[in-house]
């Protein structure tokens, strides 16, 4: 018996040594919610960048941290706010210089579902990695110098290590800055709304949003759910570009100036509808700040332009002219994909 | 995108009956066939591709000048009929999404004798098909609302025309089931999904079959469309899906 406890404690010892000397990073697969699950196709991971516990934790450090900024004062979370849906309360963005950006911070949930890959209003970033390094130099953003940021990293006390857990055995680079904050972003995960509970058959909808959902759904009325999603794509949005008829002409031109053809010009990326509540100023410019000024554009604000959707109706009378009663509907609707849960669960490291 | 189900069935129980009586024979006969599907479209002779996109260049039968911005359509069940009249039916659906450039063409592989065969697609969904749940149509936004009886579209053809008043204006072509609402609850007063006939084509290992859309068809034949009654809201309007049903019967045709 005290033999076989010696060869037990030995293999032990084996074990732990041998970790030591190749550490390998532990799978963290995402945890798909049911809706999700029931209803769409899985998410998107890179081949090259699998989702790990030590990523996303290492992820998730770099995101809350200064260290990636100029001057250090900024980190993601000074405008992707956890509290705010991991949006903040600006029409635009202001950087380290105090200069506005120009467009409205985006919210981050659920980017793992952007099947076609770009990110930004404007499509510019072509995935979720790529996206994580424009921030980082922009000089009206973090306005840092990679190779500062890298050197930072690596005179580090915890950063060396950290990363050598995620990326066993590979120089701390730009590279694996973005995949680590990626992978943590991929794990913010949206889908615990009363919506989603009542798809689930867990609660009931008030006969307001019940008529706010229809509204949603009435090609005649609302009209949203060609561009917004529904019950059966419950991320509440088609990811795609779309010229909604905010402008009459363009100073921002959106996607145009990304793919350089004028067809595109005046189209910007169809933003999900969960969390709304806590995502104000709405629009890529920030230009509404209440849901009802939102509704009350599409209902009665439309501009014609040579790009505007096909989808956008009546636009000669600047809209579909939705009920007092619709609109108040609507929103109450559009509410009920509002998910606290979501807001309580992601912030920094402790 | 193509769906390619494991549900493979003979279409016709008779045939089915005569065919495993000669199941020893048909074995033999047995070859490995790739059939590829692709489709191109056209404005009667003219190619269309979403490079002609966004552009006022097409004039349909009513007169009226328009541009395509979006164009996605539905086909599935693919059919395949030898001259006994035995058929194979391939539960596939397939997404033609002609604004991406993508699902212009798929192509599955089974075991058939060589031969010649009638072969049949159907556009859109049959009842049954539209009933069903697919992740990847939910994820490409291609539903069709429940208040409407749910499932999805068949077709979403969207784009401007040049309204009355000389002005630009949108139009929704959408095609889905057709159904009546005025109720209150859906009524479906006819099937509006239909068979694409491709007629008799030989079929050996590999068969490349390209389905010629002609989309000036949707505007014509029978019924000559008037975009300026008919551009939008249409997926609660029966008859007007009636319409689209009736034109979409010559929009297909082999490529030949």
């Amino acid at each position: 018996m005290k033999q076989l406890l010696l060869v037990f404690l030995f293999l032990v010892i084996l074990s732990c040594s041998n970790t030591e000397e190749s550490y390998s990073p532990i799978s963290a697969p995402l945890d798909i919610p049911e809706v999700f699950e029931n209803n769409i196709l899985p998410p998107v991971i890179p081949l090259d960048n699998p989702q790990t516990e030590e990523g996303i934790a290492l992820g998730r450090r770099l995101f809350f941290d200064r260290i990636l900024s100029g001057d250090g004062s900024q980190s993601c979370a000074s405008c992707h706010q956890p509290q705010l849906a991991f949006s903040d309360d600006n029409p635009t963005s202001r950087g380290i210089e105090g200069e506005l950006g120009t467009r409205n911070t985006m919210p981050i949930f659920n980017l793992a579902w952007n099947y076609s890959e770009r990110f930004a209003w404007d499509g510019k970033e072509l995935s979720l990695e790529r996206q994580v390094l424009e921030p980082v130099s922009n000089p009206i953003e973090m306005n840092s110098d990679w190779d500062e940021v890298i050197d930072r990293l690596n005179a580090h006390p915890d950063y060396p290590t950290l990363f050598n857990q995620a990326f066993p055995n590979e120089p701390i680079s730009a590279d694996l800055v973005t995949k680590a904050i990626a992978q943590f972003e991929r794990t913010l995960i949206s889908a615990n709304s009363k919506f989603d509970r009542y798809l689930l058959g867990e609660v009931s909808l008030t006969a307001n949003e019940e008529n706010g959902l229809n509204v949603f759904m009435d090609e005649a009325r609302g009209d949203c759910f060609h561009c917004h999603g529904s019950p059966n794509n419950p991320l509440w949005t088609d990811n795609d570009f779309h010229n909604n008829g905010l402008d009459a002409t363009f100073t921002d031109l959106g996607l145009g100036a990304i793919t350089g053809d004028p067809t595109d010009n005046g189209k910007f990326r169809s933003p999900s509808l969960r969390n709304l509540a806590y995502t104000a100023p709405y629009m890529h410019d920030g230009r509404f700040d209440s849901l009802e000024e939102v509704i009350d554009f599409y209902s009665e604000g439309l501009q014609a332009s040579p790009t505007i959707d096909p989808l956008m109706k009546k636009i000669d009378q600047g809209g579909v002219q939705l009920t007092d009663q619709d609109k108040a509907d609507l929103i109450a609707f559009l509410l009920t994909l509002t998910d606290p849960s979501f807001l309580e669960t992601q912030g920094p490291p402790n | 995108m193509i769906n390619l189900k494991y549900k493979r069935h003979f279409i016709y129980l008779l045939s089915f009956l005569l065919l495993a009586c000669n199941s020893k024979d048909q074995d033999d006969l047995l070859q490995s066939v790739v059939l590829n599907f692709s489709f191109e479209h056209f404005w009667d002779d003219t190619p269309v591709s979403n490079a002609d996109f966004n552009d006022f260049k097409f004039t349909t039968e009513a007169g009226d000048v328009i541009s395509i911005e979006r164009l996605r359509y539905l086909v599935s069940d693919v059919q395949i009929i030898d001259a006994n009249n035995v058929g194979l039916e391939y539960d596939v659906y397939n997404l033609v999404d002609v604004t991406a450039g993508e699902g212009l063409g798929f192509e599955f592989q089974d075991d058939i004798p060589l031969g010649t065969y009638t072969v049949r697609l159907t556009f859109g969904l049959d009842n049954e098909d539209n009933a069903e749940n697919y992740a990847d149509l939910n994820s490409a936004n291609f539903n069709v609302p429940e208040m409407l009886g749910g499932g999805y579209h068949y077709m979403q053809f969207d784009g401007k025309f040049i309204n009355s008043e000389s002005a630009e204006q949108g139009f929704n072509y959408h095609a889905i089931r057709a159904v009546d609402i005025s109720g209150g609850s859906p009524v479906f007063p006819q099937d509006t999904f239909f068979t694409i006939d491709l007629g008799t084509i030989w079929i050996g290992p590999s068969t490349d079959i390209s389905i010629r859309a002609n989309l000036a068809e949707w505007f014509k034949n029978p019924n000559s469309w008037e975009l300026n009654e008919l551009n939008s809201v249409l997926m609660p309007n029966a008859n007007a899906q009636i319409l689209m049903y009736e034109n979409g019967q010559s929009v297909f045709s082999l490529n030949e």
